[in-house]
């Protein structure tokens, strides 16, 4: 373990900002210059995907974010598979935004999300790695005379099988940079990977087990000084006033900055010095119209979109209406469920310098473009002279594709020219200025005909729109397509329906209350999953049907393959044990077909859960293992939200603040969790996301089984499970 | 200037009494593997050793601390050898985005000083520090891991 520090960079622009990795642990840090002038000590690059080093030292370039999710390792995998090297030779660095921009964008969209991280760029990085091997083989073949295709590369090994002869990438590295790029490239057969697709250990342990400086929150420059900050409690309030000679005389203080129209931030010598001035200095805010804004008002008007006459319909077949009307048996429940923040561990943070012709920043963010956007805007300065170093993420579940720390840092830090400020919010801050996930209630309504088959389902979903607030260019003539896309869509390759029912209408009517909506890991398919999979069990219950037959009745193939192994390996058809009930959840989103079997048990109006077996079909595994760890972990993300997830409005503000009110899952509630994880193959579908929506929906209908009690208004703590 | 012994060197750093001692490890002493989380003892991220018991060092004032020895993540290696719990917690590559690992393993060393073989009901009563990416089966796996190689 001899890693070196990461982001205790001497001097601004040189080496040693990027994060390493190293297969071997052996640290690497090796980073870009953003001078032109220091090219010439800049490691030699084959292509923009590997530097190869005199060494035969792999670096492998990564331009997506490190949050968790395993991503790194598995697209490192994925491009040292095509390129050949020796796997224990890898490390891996980000190469900024400023250089993809200037590069004309050689290493795609940077956006770390929607489980896209590995499916939407693998073919590219693969392709990456490939051309590389194809350039440093010819620099072997030129050298020996001999044509190519009786060369190969593998563990960094070129040989030309006629002769014996070989020689390794270093060795051929400088040559192979300047061969042109071929232009038509094979990619392996995933049949024949034997680092892609295997279960190699991650890249980043190393560092993480011995308090490396890797993340956002501990950016460390020379000089630098410290910002607290706090902005408008109110959603859409301004700042009034402050009264900053209250806090001038305090120790360590620099500065006070208004930031925006909302926020007001002190820069002290220390965080610590910052905030205790922050909170000493009065503060008076305009509040503004959504003073007015609770929970129960927002509650009020989704409650009249589930019987609105106008709605958008995003999935439609035959006349749900009509069967209904004329149903034999006609089932209905009603639901709701909050807001909900995202609280990563490492709050929201980014260190910024800003001088007249130059603005660096260093940020967690899962986009690392749209940060550097943010910047650029913030700081007035062209985008091309700015740059964002992107570090590891203390999580980052959706809440990091936002800019908005990104850009407090960057004004505050062109409020101190020369100065770099670190700018790192508090847990409340952190906790009352997120976007949400986006609340939303939903009225189920089924018919049976007279021989109990499933004839009509309707699902009306109202609430609230996150694609209207974020990204309301990606509206389709007023709709959210994002609302059906994942769990309910009528066919496509992110969130089919699984369920084939002759008719069926599934549609949104849209009301956006005045609390920020956003992209919080699993989206939309968590409360979707929940509504559709306990309605399901509930019409198995009225059809007098086991709930898993009674889903494989109209479960279209893939969906049900999925559900029918975990169900195998949870031995759905042994008895359990007194006391421990099951109960089951399939879905589709971000491209797989996930399912999960819950065992739990109720006593005292408490509920254990006891072990949950999660399953997905994800197309092509890039690290099985990887897999697993993003299943079991999404679990725990999906139960804390299922259990306690709750962020109320009052008088405009959200209620929650720490983790003494907003609760999580601690590990004395986690479930045994057993893995099924079964790639066909045939496409690549997301890993991050798509199992955190099925452990909710398995263990509520457990609960029923242990209870009979519906729960349909979440969080659970919110229900009384003792008197059921 | 009040004078810290951490990681067996001793600091004498500028801070007012009342700081709680998480900040001036980290911003003062520049120490940055304990990590703030929540500021009231809720998430262990800031957990460190003082006299060799785990302690939220967010809510310790940095002038209650005197000649205690203070052990933070990058003292829990000893002569270049990764603590058990370290080798364990890399064996089974636990960490996912690594942030509250650093107050999960100080909390799980001291766990094993006292317990040096906890069972699962052991592990959940002491183990109270909160993970959001979910590393909660891997973190008992690894603390088995660990106690039986001690």
């Amino acid at each position: 373990m001899n890693h070196m520090p990461k982001f205790d960079s001497p001097k601004l622009d040189r080496r040693s900002f990027v994060v390493g990795t190293a297969a071997a642990g052996a640290g690497l840090t090796i980073g870009f210059s953003l001078d032109p002038a220091d090219a010439a000590d800049a490691a030699p690059e084959v292509n923009a995907w590997a530097v190869i080093n005199p060494d035969d030292s792999v670096v492998i370039r990564i331009a997506k974010s490190e949050m968790g999710q395993g991503t790194l390792t598995g697209l490192a995998q994925l491009t040292a598979e095509e390129l050949g090297c020796d796997w224990s030779k890898v490390s891996t660095e980000f190469p900024t935004p400023g250089q993809n921009l200037a590069r004309k964008r050689v290493w795609g969209d940077y956006f770390t999300a929607g489980s896209q991280g590995i499916r939407s760029s693998q073919e590219l990085v693969r392709k990456g790695g490939a051309a590389a091997r194809v350039m440093l083989i010819q620099a072997a073949a030129n050298e020996w005379n001999v044509p190519a295709d009786e060369c190969s590369a593998l563990n960094s090994v070129i040989t030309h099988a006629k002769s014996g002869r070989k020689t390794t990438f270093g060795k051929v590295a400088t040559a192979a940079a300047k061969i042109d790029p071929p232009k038509d490239i094979t990619l392996k057969d995933p049949k024949t990977w034997t680092i892609a697709g295997k279960p190699l250990r991650r890249l980043d342990t190393p560092p993480k087990i011995v308090g490396e400086p890797l993340y956002g929150i501990d950016v460390r420059q020379p000089n630098m000084l410290y910002a607290a900050i706090s902005a408008c409690p109110v959603f859409g309030g301004k700042v009034a006033s402050y009264d900053e000679a209250k806090v001038h005389d305090m120790p360590g203080v620099k500065k006070v900055v208004k930031v925006g129209d909302n926020a007001v931030a002190v820069v002290a010598d220390s965080w610590w010095r910052a905030k205790k001035a922050l909170e000493a200095m009065p503060i008076t805010w305009d509040e503004g119209e959504n003073v007015k804004v609770s929970s129960a008002s927002i509650a009020q008007w989704l409650k009249e979109g589930l019987d609105a006459d106008e709605a958008f319909v995003g999935n439609k077949v035959g006349d749900a209406k009509a069967t209904l009307s004329g149903g034999a048996k006609v089932i209905e429940a009603t639901y709701s469920y909050p807001y909900q923040s995202h609280a990563p561990m490492e709050p929201m943070n980014a260190t910024a310098i800003y001088t007249s012709d130059k603005c660096m920043v260093w940020c967690p963010t899962q986009n690392g473009e749209a940060a550097l956007a943010a910047a650029a805007e913030a700081s007035g300065l062209p985008v091309a002279q700015c740059d964002v170093i992107k570090t590891y993420l203390g999580g980052g579940f959706g809440r990091r594709g936002q800019t908005d720390y990104v850009r407090q840092a960057v004004e505050i830090a062109k409020a101190m020219p020369g100065t770099p400020v670190k700018l790192l919010w508090t847990r409340e801050e952190d906790t009352t200025h997120d976007v949400y996930h986006p609340v939303t209630q939903c009225r189920m309504r089924a018919a049976f005909d007279d021989k109990k088959n499933l004839v009509a389902l309707h699902m009306r979903i109202s609430g609230q729109s996150i694609l209207a607030y974020q990204l309301p260019s990606r509206m389709v003539n007023g709709m959210d397509p994002l609302v059906f896309a994942q769990g309910l869509a009528p066919k496509g390759p992110d969130g089919e329906f699984g369920y084939a029912i002759p008719n069926l209408l599934i549609d949104h009517a849209m009301r956006n209350p005045p609390i920020p909506p956003g992209f919080w890991r699993g989206v939309n398919l968590n409360h979707n999953a929940i509504y559709v999979e306990t309605f399901m069990d509930e019409l198995a219950h009225a059809a007098g049907e086991d709930p898993l037959a009674f889903r494989l009745k109209y479960l279209k193939p893939k969906h049900a393959a999925v559900l029918k192994a975990v169900a195998e390996k949870a031995d759905y058809d042994k008895p359990l044990p007194k006391g421990v009930y099951r109960g089951i959840a399939q879905i589709m989103g971000f491209g797989s077909y996930v399912a999960a079997v819950a065992e739990v048990s109720v006593a005292n109006g408490h509920a254990t859960i006891h072990r949950i077996v999660g399953g997905t079909n994800c197309g092509h595994a890039a690290n099985p293992e990887q897999v697993m760890r993003q299943i079991e972990g999404s679990f725990v993300y999906g139960l804390s939200a299922m259990l306690y997830g709750e962020c109320t409005v009052r008088a405009g503000r959200i209620e929650q603040k720490n983790f003494d009110t907003y609760q999580v899952m601690r590990i004395d509630e986690m479930p045994k969790v057993e893995f099924v994880v079964m790639p066909d193959g045939e496409f690549w579908g997301g890993v991050g996301e798509p199992t955190i929506a099925v452990a909710a929906p398995a263990v509520l209908n457990a609960i029923f089984a242990a209870t009979g009690k519906r729960i349909r208004n979440f969080p659970l703590k919110d229900n009384d499970l003792s008197s059921a | 200037m009040i004078a810290l012994s951490i990681n067996g060197k001793t600091y004498h750093v500028d801070a007012e009494s009342d700081t709680p001692l998480l900040w001036v490890i980290r911003d003062t002493v520049g120490l940055v593997g304990t990590k703030y989380g929540c500021g009231i003892a809720q998430c262990g991220a800031c957990t460190v050793h003082i006299n060799g018991v785990a302690t939220r060092s967010c809510q310790v004032p940095v002038g209650s601390v005197g000649a205690k020895q203070i052990t933070t993540i990058e003292g829990l290696a000893q002569n270049g050898k990764l603590h058990p719990v370290q080798q364990a917690w890399l064996d089974l590559d636990v960490p996912q985005c690594g942030y509250c690992q650093s107050g999960m393993m100080m909390a799980a060393a001291s766990l094993l000083k006292t317990n040096p073989k906890p069972t699962d009901e052991d592990i959940d009563g002491s183990m109270t520090n909160i993970c959001r990416c979910g590393t909660y089966q891997r973190i008992r796996a690894a603390i088995h891991a660990a106690a039986n190689k001690a």
